[in-house]
């Protein structure tokens, strides 16, 4: 690849042709504020905060925007430069509504740190800001105009990442804004909640609706007996939001910390994935059954249904395809379907006195636990779901030094878990578990990769694909002789379009197909700590994996609570009981 | 009444659904139907295989391309320097007068939308402003009232 | 002077030039220019000096020169007809009267770089022209075809954007878009309208093109001075004698400029519209129309003592605040907060000092905005707030 060189504050700098002056700065460990910018999305070069000097050109260069060129010098901390950062912070300023002090995102917000940084003095200039209401009509999201600095890096994530496009700039000059389709409530569009934009958003534009209060009231309620359950992806999240770096497992200590904030019940999401999988890996023997040994037409490739961002998005875009989804609730549903009956008469508690919280790494989940038929319980299965990020709120309010507290073991039951449902979190995550699951049940072997690792389904790439032949099989299973496998895995909606246009067409090749609506999967979602970066994610899921594999028991149908569950309530995957609480249904949505 | 295509699939029909062809294609509405329903704008989407929300954006950035209801005669009278110093407000108060409605408001019969517009291109010749397509120029509030009546008496 | 010796010294100015309105055979000139090498003709355009007659002023046989260097075997040439700058319209009258010269020049360009397609890309507000222009252009594309060049044009319109007129901005709208102009580089000779190099000229240029084709680089040189070459189409307006479209040589003094369409009581002119610069009286005779001096797309406002200059500066800060394209800071927030600041000042809300404040502010905006738009808005603000201060604040 060709390179050139140039100087930055005179410093000497080689870089890839192509790259931008704010890489070559980065390069050499000059850092340049920056707004707009961000390294999962394409330039913008919007809001100038990260404008530089070239010598010999009278224009400031936006140095997110603009390609280092062979022999330029360019000075990043210059009279100038400071001046014209300044005046564009005040500006921001002055259409922000500035509300630091009760603003969710205080503290973590990247306007806040630059205004503090650069000294910039509120009310400069005349307020503009956007006073039109805040719309808080979703129950995941809250949008709020007036905080907005029209970096477009939701309108960039909401395209991109996700292809959904739910938000767009509309209008100009003085009256741009970022709004849905004719600027209808958040609720009412295309929106899959999945909160991408809200880990993006620079400022307190887009933030989750927090349930924080709620749940505080719940569990000071004596009369209440308050149920938690924690998803995979929490536990290597939660330590970023409290201080620590990324890519730490912190499961003992959020279990301290949820016991010290006073949940009466601390459970594990986990228990449910590995039953997911022991209903959704039976649901695709059996679905491939009817298609192979049958030969009736069954929908095919099965595709999962675990991430609630995923579900509303094909409902919007793809309803032909609804019959391919497994009907299986996703692992918080089914938890909250079971806290409620199974669970609450274990310990003998009156469901109706029971509430149950999930902490999620997901915004989309409580739009998920509000919709009308999750409550096969009787009530409604889950009461609040929390963000990754709201459980650090709580942590900091009741004054835990997180770091610090001793690590505990979830309540049993429903706390027991196995490696297959902790990379739940990752994208790749579910199929390998199913895979794990399904392989061996119709084997009678444990699946043909190395320590459990089914690499080809790990990794990055948006889309990826693999095949398993399947031999030597059990008398039960001997239509799957020599079968081969297909399955694909796609991370991010974006993604997952493009293999929902395949199966439009019925040219799909595979047979199970796994979504996750989150770039990285959950350890991406919605709902946990920002920043997020491509960086910060391989790190999620390299704890992720190595929490897996340090696991006793890494395979679904080993954990013993699965066992029991099945044994004493359940009875058979797929059975009369599951049906009624683990599986559901999908409706149809529109477009716009 | 056979069953007639919508404006939007007439407009794709002359232009095509290639991305390059959506202002063409808003435009071709808009000539018809003097601004862009929600539905239009769905209906767009769907062909162009845009979401809607993108085609709202993009449409609400360009001043003719209305998102709001407009009569049969859109009047835009240009407010600009040159326009405003010979004479536009009496234009405007004559216009708002006769047609009983304000800045941005559509007559009661759907026949007349009043709006404001930034330079048109007639300086030398204000005030000017357009009815659709069709720009009048040297106005006088006498003659804004006679090329209304005119508007006014077209079935 | 007298009216009869201010007619009489006008059309001697208007008889240097004469070249825009001149009745020209159009499909001469393009034979001419399709008998000699590309190559050819891109040297008689640098050598005429002809420089984009649109505002910015770049040198027009450059910008071909370098669109016909572009690796790519697809090129595209667009009239920018988007004239939307306040006080300018001379383009709708050179479209409407010598739509020929305008189209011949995009031939002629086509020539020069290798472009197979063109596209005129007029402005909404001139929408009565659309049907006559493409039909113009298929006229034109029957004689390109029948004289051997591939090359094809039509009209595409705008929709009432100003910002459409900057070139990015321009490729954005046409490419279905919202009208944001692009970070640049890439520039548009090598990534323009749908990633083809691209010459995007103005309506003028264009049509100025084919008149040095015509008359040769030595005769377009001889008219105006060393820094402007040629001539120029003025659109005159504002408290101004007469009024309309003149082609003038460029290098004139603001002075000469007056004594032929102001009087005594002329107070300032806005000489390019309402993104250019404000001069005031005592300045006309030190003023070189031209890029010498200050440069001008064509559009000159004339006021006299009656108007008042902060009803004019609000005037065209209202429009700015509306026609930003809104992606950049400084353009987005800062044209808002030079029309609030100034109404602050007047009522009193703000201290006098805050005008200085207003004023960096333009500095900023000046060269730290994404596009031309932000970049010359402190050409009116810093002009007229420095020489007509009192009447900005009281």
């Amino acid at each position: 690849m060709e390179t050139v060189k140039l100087t930055i504050n005179d410093i000497k700098v080689e870089v890839n042709e192509g790259a931008t002056i704010l890489d070559a700065a980065k390069k050499i460990g000059i850092r340049i504020p920056t707004l707009c910018h961000h390294d999962d999305l394409c330039v913008a070069g919007r809001c100038r905060v990260c404008v530089v000097e070239q010598k010999g050109a009278r224009l400031l260069q936006a140095s997110c925007a603009v390609p280092a060129a062979e022999g330029m010098q360019i000075y990043t901390n210059t009279q100038k430069v400071r001046e014209a950062r300044r005046t564009i912070l005040e500006l921001l300023l002055s259409e922000h509504s500035g509300e630091c002090t009760s603003c969710y995102r205080s503290n973590n917000c990247e306007l806040q740190a630059l205004a503090q940084e650069y000294l910039v003095i509120g009310g400069a200039f005349i307020d503009v800001s956007d006073k039109s209401p805040i719309d808080v009509s979703s129950p995941s999201l809250v949008k709020d105009n007036g905080k907005c600095i029209k970096c477009l890096r939701c309108v960039r994530t909401c395209a991109e990442l996700q292809g959904v496009s739910a938000l767009w700039n509309t209008h100009k000059g003085n009256k741009t804004r970022i709004e849905t389709f004719l600027n209808k409530p958040m609720h009412y569009v295309v929106c899959t909640n999945c909160g991408q934009c809200v880990n993006r958003c620079p400022t307190g534009a887009l933030t989750e609706k927090a349930y924080i209060q709620s749940v505080w009231r719940a569990i000071d309620d004596p009369e209440k007996h308050v149920v938690v359950q924690t998803a995979p992806a929490v536990r290597v999240g939660l330590g970023e939001a409290l201080g620590m770096e990324p890519g730490g497992v912190v499961t003992g200590k959020m279990v301290t910390a949820l016991k010290m904030l006073g949940f009466d019940s601390v459970l594990d999401t986990d228990f449910t994935a590995d039953l997911t999988i022991m209903e959704e890996g039976t649901e695709l023997l059996t679905r491939l059954k009817t298609a192979l040994q049958d030969g009736k037409p069954t929908p095919l490739p099965m595709m999962t249904s675990c991430s609630p961002g995923w579900i509303k998005f094909i409902e919007h875009e793809y309803p032909s395809l609804l019959d391919n989804l497994s009907t299986c609730k996703s692992p918080q549903q089914m938890f909250g379907a079971l806290a409620k009956t199974y669970y609450a008469e274990k310990i003998g508690v009156d469901p109706a006195r029971m509430v149950s919280v999930s902490v999620m790494p997901c915004t989309a989940k409580k739009f998920e636990a509000n919709r009308p038929e999750m409550k096969s319980s009787g009530f409604k299965d889950v009461d609040y779901v929390l963000t990754t990020r709201e459980l650090a709120h709580m942590i900091r309010q009741a004054g835990l030094s997180f770091a610090n507290l001793e690590e505990r073991k979830f309540d049993s039951i429903m706390g027991e878990s196995t490696g297959a449902a902790v990379i739940f979190g990752a994208t790749g995550g579910v199929m390998e578990a199913a895979l794990r699951t399904a392989y061996e049940l119709v084997t009678g072997r444990e699946v043909p990769f190395r320590n459990l690792n089914i690499e080809p389904v790990r990794g990055m790439e948006g889309v990826r694909a693999a095949s398993i032949k399947i031999e030597n099989v059990k008398e039960e299973w001997k239509f799957l002789e020599g079968a081969e496998l297909k399955v694909a895995v796609a991370h991010g909606l974006a993604n997952a379009r493009k293999l929902m246009k395949e199966a439009e067409k019925g040219a799909s090749p595979y047979h199970f197909i796994e979504i996750m609506a989150c770039p990285g999967g959950c350890i991406g979602g919605g709902g946990q700590p920002i920043p997020t970066s491509p960086e910060i994610r391989l790190k999620r899921a390299a704890a992720i994996y190595a929490a897996d594999e340090a696991l006793p028991l890494r395979k679904s149908h080993d954990n013993p609570e699965i066992k029991m569950i099945y044994r004493e309530f359940l009875g058979a995957p797929l059975g009369h009981k599951s049906h009624e609480l683990l599986h559901t249904h999908y409706a149809r949505r529109n477009r716009s | 009444m056979m069953n007639l295509d919508s404006t939007v699939t007439v407009a794709v029909k002359k232009f095509g659904a290639e991305r390059e062809q959506l202002l063409p294609v808003l435009q071709y509405v808009v000539s018809k139907e003097k601004w862009l329903s929600e539905d239009t704008l769905a209906e767009v989407a769907r062909v162009f295989d845009m979401s809607a929300a993108e085609v709202y954006g993009v449409a609400s950035f360009y001043s003719f391309l209305d998102t709001e209801a407009r009569g049969e005669y859109v009047i835009r009278v240009c407010r600009t320097i040159s326009c405003d110093m010979s004479g536009k407000e009496a234009i405007m108060e004559a216009l708002q007068k006769t047609l009983r409605i304000s800045v941005g408001e559509t007559s009661s019969d759907r026949k007349f939308t009043l709006l404001e517009t930034n330079c048109i291109g007639w300086c030398a010749e204000g005030p000017a402003m357009l009815v659709n397509d069709e720009a009048y120029t040297n106005l006088t509030p006498e003659k804004v009232v006679e090329v209304l009546q005119g508007y006014m008496n077209r079935t | 002077m007298k009216s009869g010796d201010k007619s009489k010294r006008l059309k001697e100015f208007e008889e240097k030039v004469n070249l825009i309105f001149r009745e020209t055979d159009c499909v001469e000139v393009l034979k001419k220019a399709l008998r000699g090498d590309p190559r050819a003709i891109i040297k008689e355009i640098i050598d005429s000096g002809l420089r984009g007659r649109g505002g910015a002023g770049f040198p027009t046989g450059i910008k071909w020169k370098g669109a016909a260097e572009a690796a790519g075997g697809n090129k595209c040439v667009i009239c920018n007809a988007d004239e939307g700058e306040p006080g300018t319209f001379k383009d709708r009258r050179i479209l409407d009267e010598q739509p020929d010269k305008v189209i011949a020049g995009m031939g002629i360009c086509a020539r020069a770089i290798g472009a197979t397609e063109g596209y005129i890309y007029l402005r909404g507000e001139y929408t009565f022209l659309f049907s006559k222009l493409s039909a113009k252009c298929e006229a034109w594309n029957a004689i390109f075809k029948e004289k051997g060049l591939n090359f094809r044009t039509s009209v595409r319109s705008g929709s009432g954007a100003y910002v459409c007129g900057e070139e990015t901005a321009l490729f954005e709208s046409m490419e279905g878009n919202r009208g944001e102009p692009r970070n640049k580089p890439p520039f548009p000779v090598t990534i323009g309208y749908s990633n083809l190099p691209t010459v995007i000229n103005n309506v003028e240029t264009l049509a100025y093109t084919t008149m040095i084709i015509s008359d040769g680089p030595e005769s377009f040189k001889s008219i105006g001075t060393k820094d402007s070459m040629g001539g120029k189409v003025f659109s005159v307006s504002g408290d101004a004698s007469v009024k309309g479209v003149f082609e003038l040589p460029l290098g004139m003094t603001l002075q000469e400029f007056v004594d032929l369409f102001g009087d005594s009581d002329t107070k300032a002119v806005q000489v390019g519209g309402s993104s250019g610069t404000c001069v005031p009286r005592k300045n006309f005779a030190d003023t070189i129309i031209g890029f010498e001096g200050v440069p001008t797309g064509g559009s000159m406002m004339l006021f006299n003592s009656s108007r008042s200059m902060y009803h004019v500066l609000k005037n065209y800060l209202e429009f700015f605040e509306e026609e930003s394209c809104g992606q950049c800071t400084p353009c987005r927030v800062g044209c808002q907060q030079l029309l609030k600041g100034i109404e602050a000042i007047r009522s009193g809300e703000r201290p006098l000092s805050y005008l200085e404040r207003l004023r960096d502010l333009a500095r900023v905006m000046s060269i730290a905005s994404k596009c031309g738009l932000g970049q010359s808005l402190a050409n009116p603000f810093n002009s007229i707030t420095q020489h007509f201060r009192e009447e900005i604040c009281y």
